[in-house]
């Protein structure tokens, strides 16, 4: 019982929360809205009893979103409403909306098709960690290989960009230093 | 029934450690403001009751009573959102810390842990870092300039000291093979060489500088240094919403001295005669003192500094020691 409780609850306050994400015109709500909305969801995973991908979603999306509020205290007067410029609103909604039923097919399609099975049934005695390395380091192991060499790529890159930028200000320090 | 009786305690639990931390915190700021004063050779509060003591009821009735202040241009649910994220916090992330050894009660066996979850080390450290949210929300809806940079501070911060805690601490769990604090102090049972300290002394340094970071204590309190930016983010509070935020950083202060002596320290093994609740007690109360010590002996570092340290010096070093300590285990 105590179970559906907290099911309810927890889907309650992400509806509520994601729905506040995408409805707000202040980007410091919807920012706070979508933080709170995705530690929330840690709740399904622990009511599933899967407390490793619970604590990964609090401590992933906690730094991930941090990053979003960077760039909104960079972009944007976070106290003030931001004003949309929708140019042509019936594409705006009508693509809105098609996106939206889309997904709900594609998530709902498995119920009505109503042939779920495990491929994998879970191990008996076997921890949540230990269950998640070994599909990663033997199922997954390329999708995880290459999702590492992408983000090692990506890293290289964000400090080849800054980089330079910083030889060219330290360049630009020290012809002023010499000017003077 | 049984699933009553179990959320029953659970609440119980989740009273008494809610209660007794926040009395803990409390008595911790009299034992701070003492500590500070001896160190710099004054007495300290000393008028209200014997010694002082009663000064933390007298800081109570004023915290309580003051004027509740929300800036005319500041977002106001976010504003009032912000110290109830940095408390609630704090104490969420204790429902996976075991105190104490298990101890009968008339026939019941207790223990002393509100949720024994078996990623017990990763959820603290998660949910505790969940709390820098706190600070970032009110700088950001103080429509406050000094405000701001705090929470651009606090930004800095968690991506420089996050990467630290949790790269140190994860060679004692390569050596341990489990995130459960209780097979952490399990693991260390037999006396003071056990300690993982001997074994990891680098990681144990490393995730205390790190812990000073994360409860944003001096030398790493850039978010709210007075000289450089007003109280940082804490500029426009006042009352009981500035007090939750204090009421966060010392039960963050706690958590992360628990964590230490557990982790690190041999947790709640008796040693020799002394049982182990006791040991515990000792342990953390060095733990904040420590905290207080630091903070009257260290100058405060810049946000660029703590940026520096962090990614340049603290992250390669962590990065050794987990290559080293992988090296030993195979």
């Amino acid at each position: 019982m105590y179970e559906i409780i907290a099911f309810y609850t927890f889907s309650a306050l992400v509806i509520g929360l994601f729905g506040i994400v995408v409805l707000s015109k202040n980007a410091l709500y919807s920012m706070t809205a979508l933080a709170g909305g995705m530690v929330f969801i840690s709740g399904f995973f622990f009511i599933l009893d899967a407390e490793f991908l619970g604590v990964v979603q609090i401590v992933v999306y906690t730094g991930a979103i941090m990053a979003l509020y960077a760039f909104g205290m960079m972009f944007f007067d976070t106290t003030r409403d931001v004003k949309e410029d929708i140019r042509c609103k019936k594409i705006f909604y009508t693509l809105s909306i098609l996106s939206a039923v889309l997904v709900l097919i594609v998530l709902s399609a498995p119920i009505f098709s109503a042939n779920i099975e495990a491929i994998y049934p879970t191990l008996e005695g076997v921890g949540n960690v230990q269950t998640i390395g070994l599909l990663l380091f033997t199922k997954y192991l390329v999708a995880f290989e290459l999702a590492a060499i992408m983000l090692l790529v990506a890293m290289i890159a964000g400090i080849v960009l800054v980089g330079k930028k910083l030889d060219a200000q330290s360049d630009d320090l020290e012809v002023a230093k010499e000017l003077k | 029934m049984s699933e009553t009786a179990v959320i029953i305690e659970t609440i119980v639990k989740a009273v008494v450690v809610l209660s007794v931390v926040a009395g803990m915190g409390a008595f911790a700021t009299w034992i701070e403001r003492k500590v500070l004063a001896f160190m710099q050779r004054r007495l300290g509060p000393m008028h209200v009751g014997p010694y002082g003591v009663l000064q933390l009821a007298a800081d109570g009735i004023k915290l309580f009573t003051k004027e509740d202040i929300i800036p005319q241009n500041a977002l106001k649910p976010i504003f009032v959102l912000a110290p109830i994220v940095a408390a609630t916090s704090a104490f969420v992330a204790m429902a996976a810390i075991p105190y104490f050894p298990e101890f009968t009660v008339f026939g019941y066996t207790v223990h002393p842990i509100v949720s024994d979850i078996n990623v017990a080390l990763l959820y603290v450290m998660g949910v505790a870092s969940v709390g820098i949210y706190g600070p970032l929300l009110a700088g950001m809806s103080s429509a406050n300039k000094w405000s701001l940079l705090g929470a651009a501070r606090a930004v800095v911060q968690i991506l420089s000291f996050e990467v630290v805690s949790g790269l140190s601490v994860l060679a004692p769990i390569m050596m341990i093979g489990s995130l459960s604090l209780i097979d952490i102090n399990d693991f260390q049972s037999g006396g003071v060489t056990n300690w993982l300290l001997w074994k990891q002394p680098l990681a144990f340094l490393l995730f205390a500088i790190a812990g000073f970071a994360e409860t944003n204590r001096s030398p790493f309190d850039t978010i709210e240094f007075e000289a450089e930016i007003v109280s940082g983010f804490a500029t426009e509070y006042s009352g009981m919403r500035w007090g939750l935020f204090f009421v966060g950083e010392y039960a963050n202060m706690i958590t992360i001295a628990v964590l230490v002596s557990i982790i690190f320290m041999g947790g709640y093994n008796p040693i020799w005669f002394i049982p182990g609740a006791i040991v515990m007690l000792l342990k953390v109360s060095f733990w904040i003192f420590l905290f207080l010590w630091v903070r009257a002996a260290w100058p405060h570092v810049r946000p660029d500094q703590l940026m520096w340290v962090c990614w340049k010096v603290l992250m390669p070093l962590a990065l050794v020691n987990i290559l080293i300590t992988g090296i030993v285990l195979v």
